[in-house]
């Protein structure tokens, strides 16, 4: 028979810029070396995956990350006690840093996460990618964090254009003074500072998703190219593509930093055929479940290796195979919503 | 001899993918011939000698023709770099 685990799952939010939650319960759900019963945990009462019930078994309101630590940990063993989680797969780029801080707390109630050390999540931040690839011996575009507009004239070493990046989301092509302090401006209203100035390198951007040991070990690696994109530049459909450079980026990032979990290399080729590494996403990308379509079943994987099983890697893909997204209209009760909102349960 | 990647494909149908980059095209009937027979290896004059059997086409055309849809395959990175020019 096989084991059944209880996983909590965050980024549950299917919109046009998705959370990963629903691709990587997709991947749990094929997962062929255990059975699953999916805990969501979700920020706000309309994302769509709370009423996906065909996905997932039962969700929980959780904290926002800034309301701290404290509360966030009420909250998980408020939920531990009800559903005795074995692991939570956070999913937001906003809430890895409480996950992370907590994961001994977590692991003491025998809740596992999988997720990079704290040391790793830092030194790959976007305005410390600069010393990051200089560490590591990985071209990285020249970038510099800015706390106050009067310093974007002080800028000597980045020329127009370039791009203007929120400290987790966001990012605008500026090609003057003047938009590079309105495009400043609207980012840290939403983000908060730093924001992030980077040199912007010509060329073609790719993606590559894979999880890392945490031993230095390639267990999965699929490189990705966008081919369908939104107005936010996420990618609404693409391709799994073939490219031994790629493969060989991947595998001296993770052999390099010994990196632990799942996530998201975003790359840039220039004219002269050098990969640039733009953004180290540390966790799993809304698109995995190409990579589960395309035979690495990379959600499946990290649970394995969160719950200390012995996972070999992956030494094949298929090449050529294409995500597409696309929008569905559920209807809901408004029983549903209001349980959801008032009880904090669903 | 213009030499196509090994893993570039195109299928009957003249949809060509680049598995390197994931870049596909359309080749229309012509296209899809010379490409097949450069993926065979073919030197430019057995294709051409192949086409002139076929088409009424002379030297000079053929040549011009062949010259850019190989300068083409070439800016798209579907050819190997170190080839020897026709």
């Amino acid at each position: 028979m096989k084991k059944k685990y209880n996983i909590g799952v965050t980024g549950l939010n299917a919109i046009d810029s998705p959370g990963p939650g629903i691709a990587v319960i997709r991947g749990l759900r094929e997962a062929a070396s255990f059975d699953v019963r999916i805990i969501g945990l979700a920020y706000e009462s309309l994302e769509p995956g709370i009423y996906m019930h065909d996905h997932v078994d039962k969700t929980y309101h959780i904290p926002y990350p800034s309301t701290g630590t404290d509360l966030l940990l009420q909250r998980l063993e408020y939920v531990h006690q009800q559903e005795k989680l074995d692991l939570i797969i956070p999913n937001f780029d906003a809430e890895l840093y409480s996950f992370i801080k907590l994961s001994d707390q977590l692991n003491k109630l025998g809740i596992k996460i999988f997720l990079p050390t704290l040391k790793q999540f830092e030194e790959r931040q976007k305005f410390n990618l600069p010393d990051f690839g200089k560490k590591y011996d990985l071209f990285v575009p020249r970038s510099k964090p800015v706390f106050a507009v009067n310093d974007l004239y002080k800028l000597d070493e980045i020329d127009f254009p370039y791009l203007v990046k929120g400290k987790y989301y966001d990012a605008s092509i500026v090609y003057n003074t003047d938009q590079a302090k309105s495009a400043f401006n609207k980012i840290s209203a939403k983000w908060g500072l730093p924001i992030i100035i980077q040199e912007f390198i010509h060329g073609t951007e790719y993606n590559v998703t894979g999880l890392g040991d945490g031993k230095g070990n390639t267990i999965s690696a699929v490189p990705m190219r966008k081919q369908y994109i939104t107005d936010k530049g996420k990618a609404w459909g693409g391709i799994s593509i073939a490219d031994k450079d790629m493969l060989e980026l991947t595998d001296k990032f993770i052999s390099q930093t010994k990196w632990k979990g799942g996530f998201e290399l975003e790359l840039m080729k220039n004219s002269k055929n050098e990969f640039y590494i733009l953004e180290i996403n540390p966790r799993i990308p809304a698109w995995v479940y190409l990579a589960v379509g395309v035979g690495q079943n990379i959600p499946e994987a990290l649970v394995n290796l969160a719950m200390g099983e012995e996972v070999k890697p992956f030494t094949r893909f298929d090449v050529g195979k294409m995500f597409i997204r696309y929008a569905y209209d559920m209807i809901v009760d408004i029983k549903e919503f209001e349980q959801i909102s008032t009880v904090g349960e669903l | 001899m213009v030499k196509i990647k090994p893993n570039v494909a195109v299928s009957e149908s003249g949809f060509l993918f680049n598995p390197a980059n994931g870049e596909s095209y359309s080749l229309n009937p012509v296209g899809t011939r010379i490409f097949g027979f450069l993926k065979e290896g073919k030197s430019y004059e057995e294709i051409r000698d192949s086409f002139m059997r076929e088409y009424t086409v002379d030297h000079d055309s053929f040549e011009r023709d062949y010259d850019d849809f190989v300068n083409m395959l070439k800016q798209y990175n579907l050819t190997e770099r170190d080839e020897e020019e026709v």
